[in-house]
């Protein structure tokens, strides 16, 4: 009787089981789930030094030096990414050789010179010179001939006054010799192969040369020569070369020649007036090497001057105006020599068309005329790198390797742009996210959704290779659709709110918008507000605010503001510009006339969504934009309720401002923003000689808390104390603001403060002695979470604190916090006196970190991580509840119950905890986390000199299913069980007609 | 007996002055360090090798991408091929170090340079508080593996997944429950239900009382 509920129970069950199979939800990512939601690129910087190495048969590279201590070695035909190294902050990479062909030279800092293996990158050793530390720039020249005899040629290093030999097998110093003297200062070496000597030229004092002949094989000084000028010399620059030496002299009116020779040293003063240049300014000598020339800078005007070897006479060959940049002189086999100069068309300015001339040996000869187009936010060109191959009729064809205004780096051939890096993305100042457009109507989604049979057929091979049943082809076909999901890279607004804009502002000047998709550019833009005349910004990038977010007209764009600051003196102090962030236009842009201090979001935006700022100036007074009178009128309701605060961390002191009144004058001029006097209504002075502030953390402005309570396991609530207002403050000693190693555990300390910004209040004050800095902070809800050295254990020591409302401790119990009963719904006034208790606890941390966030999400209800920017160019997430001042050596089993665990000394660190997975973010610098649409999910954009995308779930994905989901096996349940329950229920048919008959 | 007690009491002062001595000693090995730079004033020179034969297990690494870092960033120098690394100009006092290889977990490394015995360093791992025996020789303490594992699909982690238990008993209570009720006797069944029945439940006692 019973078999047929027995059957359909079974059934139930077997789905109930398949069900529960395919829903398994994963904690950290699987090696074949990467580049699925995640991507990472790889940048450089901006390039200073470039070499080529196309001889030979191996693979055509060319290495470069950047401004961001890197060095890498690059595919010529494509700019890949061979290998790079990023040097540390304090090794800036001066010059760069490359010798015997398969070696790269570098010195840095005028001490350390490294060999690199040209292939793979592998340091082959490392020297250090000791040297007296000059101010001028180190040279090191790597010689043709091998001075040891060990086969390998050697290198020549000027540091300082030191000349030293290097072995190039090892980095031993072969010889070295002290090149000073009274007042000499020697400038430049170079190399005389044949006579087998080196030359030391400089300055005596500022009125005469010097030339030092140096012994290459035994290192001594043979022989020196002077030469005296009338006129005094400008000492910051020596063009150096072969046959000649030039100076300016210390008015700028006049061209020192010393030409070098077998008889000694003769002056020539040339005047400029005779130069025929016909510009006004200061000249200045440009450190660009030419063969038998020099190239000077004289206002906007580039002047390319030969110079006769023996003579010393002096002849304008070329003058260019505008954005110029030359190249250095390019030596060809057949002992000719070839100069780019690559300058804006007269008229290119609005097509940004550059020409490029490539010089023959003499200067009258172009050897090779090119126009080449490059896309407007490219910039002009700031520097150009000459390469030569041999075209099939042996004749030379050359290419140009130039670094834009921007900081990109192209390759131009035959007019043509090879390739493009966008290495301004490796110099981010500041990131924002926006929204993406809606999705319109026309655009129908079962157009990117394929047909249905497609889509099951997708589906049903994810579940072979889920079952592991899929052939090798089959897995690939599988992770290749994972990678290329067509809705990734959408332009439009997802559903979980996935798919956004990264708005990165750059070093050099320009915004650009990231898909977070597949991390394209979406657009890009050199503000043109921030630009000089002739390239290279004259306005440093400082933020990016966002200045209008539309919520209610979807039609409406999101505009983003920029400010700059000015990089040099000039008559205006700051700049803003107003980016559309769908289009990349810049909409308007404003110089303001006082200086920007403090930039200020504030929480009231107007009718058509702009949003309030103030920008506070250095005389603390506050400009209110949008200039409008509705702005201004929203603004003089709330104005008694806003605060702002200054910190001044030379001083050492903390204040805060209430605002006064608007300034009646200012009315007229509103374009720059309403004026608003204010009154200084507390300060905070750390003493001096004891304390010097080291960092000082802020609550997220767009932070949401879904809840003030606390429900402890004893059925108790803990009210979290959620000041808005409050700010951490921490103060190291100052003896030892330093980095590690520098300290004794004695005389250093760390001192921690919670301080309210509206009324000055220190909510709390914590010392950590024998602890030193750098502190890094992060502060959310009612916590924060700071990291610092313990010097008496030499470790490092993360710390938490948390602070809870003891005022509001009469009502306790859970049924009275959901039954009314409580206070929990009163606002929270920073003038209400209030009882705060802070609780603490400090955990042992393995590595150094280098930033330090919490991730954020849509309401506020998913339990929080930490994501740590670690030494090892990492990020690092850590459950929240590993740094909770509650837990116990024993919890009892109410805390457990609660989530609480047990206390250990040291805060552990499992690998799948990495964010980045198998890769690092070199250099790394900050991390950005975005709410996502989707409660449970947080966007994660680290940068530094790499970037990094992905998303994180500290509490798991618990609304939505996970991407792996497989439907088809879900489908298949359901066919397969209604089969099974058609076949049983005839069954029992059946069974039920025979047990009648009987 | 008396040459007895002596050599005990003599082996027991031996003893003594070991432990006393052993006490005594430093927990942190003294090692040679590299030779000193000439001069002082400048720092010394702080040289050390990371056990290459170590990396050699998934490869995660390649050599050009190890670095050792200084001070959280202060100094950085790369190993050669031999693992080999240098820190020039160090000067004399406690220093970090730490080591970063993509897929290893290295402990930092607590270095002290002395000023007195011209640069000679002492090293000890932060993490275990094991010092460094004879030279700046650091090896890895695990591997680390960045991603979950897949497992296998398997019959045995379906059954044993909470899941596969569930079903397990209920499948258990689906078709033996059922055997076992068979197995009793029907009239024993019978004479159970006949004192079920008779025997007021608590139950209803206690709806007859508040009634």
């Amino acid at each position: 009787m019973y078999s047929l509920p027995h059957q359909q129970l079974l059934l139930l069950l077997a789905f109930v089981f398949v069900l529960g199979f395919l829903t398994s939800s994963c904690h950290a990512l699987y090696e074949d789930q990467v580049g699925v939601w995640d991507w990472h690129q790889q940048y450089i910087g901006r390039v200073k030094h470039a070499v080529f190495q196309t001889q030979g048969s191996g693979r055509k590279r060319v290495v470069v030096a950047t401004e961001q201590n890197a060095l890498a070695s690059l595919n010529l035909r494509t700019g890949e990414i061979y290998w790079r190294h990023v040097l540390g902050e304090s090794d800036p990479i001066d010059v760069l050789e490359l010798a015997s062909g398969k070696y790269v030279m570098t010195l840095s800092g005028g001490t350390n010179v490294r060999a690199w293996h040209l292939p793979d990158g592998i340091l082959i050793w490392e020297a250090a010179i000791p040297s007296s530390k000059g101010s001028n720039p180190p040279r090191l020249v790597a010689l043709p001939v091998d001075i040891d005899n060990d086969k390998i040629n050697d290198l020549l290093v000027l540091s300082g006054s030191v000349l030293a030999a290097l072995s190039g097998q090892d980095g031993t110093t072969i010889w070295k010799v002290d090149i000073s003297g009274k007042d000499v200062d020697i400038r430049d070496v170079i190399v005389a192969t044949e006579e087998l000597k080196a030359y030391g030229v400089g300055f005596i004092g500022d009125s005469g040369f010097t030339i030092i002949e140096i012994d290459l094989h035994a290192g001594t000084i043979t022989d020196r020569k002077t030469a005296m000028t009338s006129e005094t010399l400008s000492v910051t620059e020596l063009l150096v070369s072969k046959q000649f030496a030039v100076a300016l002299d210390s008015k700028g009116t006049h061209l020192v020649t010393v030409s070098i020779n077998a008889n000694g040293l003769t002056v020539l003063e040339t005047a400029l007036s005779s130069l025929s240049l016909n510009a006004v300014g200061l000249p200045k000598l440009l450190p660009t090497k030419l063969d038998g020339a020099i190239s000077l800078a004289l206002g906007d005007l580039t002047a390319i001057v030969a110079v006769d070897p023996t003579s010393g006479e002096l002849r304008t060959v070329e003058t260019l105006v505008g954005a110029v940049a030359v190249s250095d002189s390019l030596s060809l086999a057949n002992s000719k020599h070839s100069v780019a100069i690559i300058q804006l068309l007269e008229g290119g300015h609005s097509q940004n068309t550059f020409s490029l001339h490539v010089h023959g040996e003499d200067w009258t000869e172009v050897v090779q005329k090119e126009t080449v187009k490059l896309p407007s936010h490219r910039g002009h060109v700031q520097k150009v790198f000459l390469n030569a191959y041999l075209r099939t009729d042996r004749t030379h064809g050359f290419r140009a390797l130039v670094v834009g205004e921007d900081d990109s780096l192209l390759l131009l051939q035959q007019g043509e742009i090879v390739w493009t890096r966008e290495d301004e993305l490796a110099s981010i100042v500041d990131a924002k996210s926006a929204e993406l457009p809606l999705e319109r109507d026309g655009v129908s989604v079962a157009e990117v959704e394929h047909d249905l049979a497609e889509w099951l057929k997708g589906h049903f091979l994810k579940l072979k290779a889920t079952l592991f049943l899929a052939s090798a082809d089959e897995i690939a076909a599988v992770q290749e659709s994972r990678l290329n999901q067509a809705d990734k890279t959408k332009l439009t607004r997802d559903h979980n709110g996935f798919r956004k804009l990264l708005l990165v502002l750059t070093k050099s000047g320009k915004l650009l918008a990231l898909h977070t998709g597949d991390g394209r550019i979406v657009w890009s833009l050199l503000i043109p507000g921030f630009r000089a005349p002739h390239g290279g910004p004259q306005v440093c990038p400082e933020k990016l605010l966002l200045w209008q977010v539309p919520h209610q007209h979807a039609e409406e764009r999101p505009e983003v503001l920029v400010l700059g600051k000015s990089c040099s003196t000039s008559d205006f102090p700051a700049v803003l510009s107003w980016v559309d962030a769908y289009k990349g236009i810049e909409l308007h842009t404003m110089k303001l006339s006082y200086p920007v201090t403090h930039a200020l979001g504030l929480p009231l935006t107007d009718s058509s969504e702009q949003r309030l700022h103030l920008f506070v100036d250095d005389q603390a007074q506050a400009h209110l934009l949008p200039g409008s009178e509705e702005s201004l009128d929203l603004f003089l309701k709330q104005k008694d309720n806003a605060y702002f605060y200054e910190v001044d961390r030379t001083k050492g002191i903390i204040e805060g401002y209430g605002i006064k009144g608007l300034v009646e004058s200012s009315r007229q001029t509103s374009s720059e923003g309403y004026l608003f006097e204010t009154e200084k209504l507390w300060s905070v002075v750390f003493p001096e000689e004891t304390e010097s502030i080291a960092t000082v953390a802020t609550r997220r402005p767009d932070e949401v808390v879904h809840t003030q309570a606390k429900v402890l396991g004893n059925r108790e609530v803990l009210f979290k104390y959620l000041n808005k207002n409050m700010i951490f403050v921490a103060t190291v000693t100052p003896k030892s603001v330093g980095l590690l190693g520098a300290a004794s555990p004695e005389d250093s300390t760390v001192v921690a403060y919670l301080i309210d910004t509206v009324t000055g209040r220190i909510l709390h004050r914590v010392t950590h002695p024998s602890m030193q800095g750098p502190v890094h902070a992060v502060l959310s809800e009612n916590w924060v979470v700071y990291h610092y050295f313990n010097l008496r254990n030499h470790r490092y020591e993360m710390s938490v604190l948390e602070t809870y409302d003891q005022s509001r401790v009469g009502d306790k119990g859970v049924m009275q916090l959901m039954l009314g009963r409580h206070n929990a719904s009163a606002p929270l006034s920073s003038y209400s006196s209030s009882n705060v208790e802070v609780k603490g606890q400090s955990y042992f941390f393995t590595y150094t970190v280098k930033t330090l966030t919490v991730t954020t999400t849509a309401r506020g209800i998913t339990s929080k991580q930490l994501l740590l920017g670690t030494v090892t160019d990492q990020v690092l997430a850590l459950d929240k509840r590993l740094l909770d001042p509650r837990r116990s050596a024993t919890p009892t089993p109410s805390e457990r119950e609660e989530g609480i665990l047990p206390l250990t000394d040291a805060i552990p660190i499992s690998p799948q905890g990495y964010l980045t997975n198998g890769y690092q973010v070199e250099g790394l610098r900050g991390i950005l986390t975005i709410p996502a649409r989707l409660e449970s999910t947080c966007l994660v954009f680290a940068y530094g000199l790499d970037l990094f995308y992905t998303r994180t779930a500290p509490s798991r994905t618990y609304d939505s299913l996970t991407e792996d989901f497989s439907y088809a096996l879900l489908l298949m349940t359901i066919v397969a069980l209604l089969i099974a329950i058609a076949v049983t229920y005839v069954l029992a048919e059946r069974k039920e007609l025979a047990e009648k008959w009987k | 007996m008396a040459m007895a007690n002596l050599a005990s009491i003599v082996l027991l002062c031996m003893l003594f002055s070991f432990l006393i001595l052993s006490i005594c000693l430093p927990p942190v090995s003294c090692l040679q360090s590299s030779p000193p730079t000439s001069n002082n004033n400048e720092g010394y020179v702080v040289e050390g090798r990371v056990k290459m034969q170590a990396l050699a297990g998934k490869g995660v690494s390649k050599t050009s991408n190890i670095k050792v870092v200084l001070n959280g960033g202060q100094k950085l120098s790369f190993v050669r091929s031999d693992g080999s690394f240098a820190f020039q100009g160090v000067p004399a006092g406690t220093h970090l170090l730490e080591v970063v290889a993509l897929g290893y977990f290295f402990s930092p490394v607590r270095v002290d340079v002395s000023s007195r015995l011209q640069g000679q360093v002492r090293a000890s791992l932060v993490e275990t508080g094991r010092s460094l025996p004879d030279s700046l020789v650091l090896e890895p303490l695990r591997e680390e593996y960045y991603y979950e594992k897949r497992e296998p699909f398997s019959a045995m982690g379906l059954l044993k997944s909470p899941m596969g238990l569930m079903i397990g008993f209920m499948v258990v209570c689906v078709f033996l429950l059922p055997k076992l009720m068979d197995q009793i006797d029907p009239e024993e069944m019978k004479r159970v239900q006949e004192e079920m029945r008779n025997k007021p439940s608590p139950l209803s006692n206690l709806l007859q009382g508040r009634t």
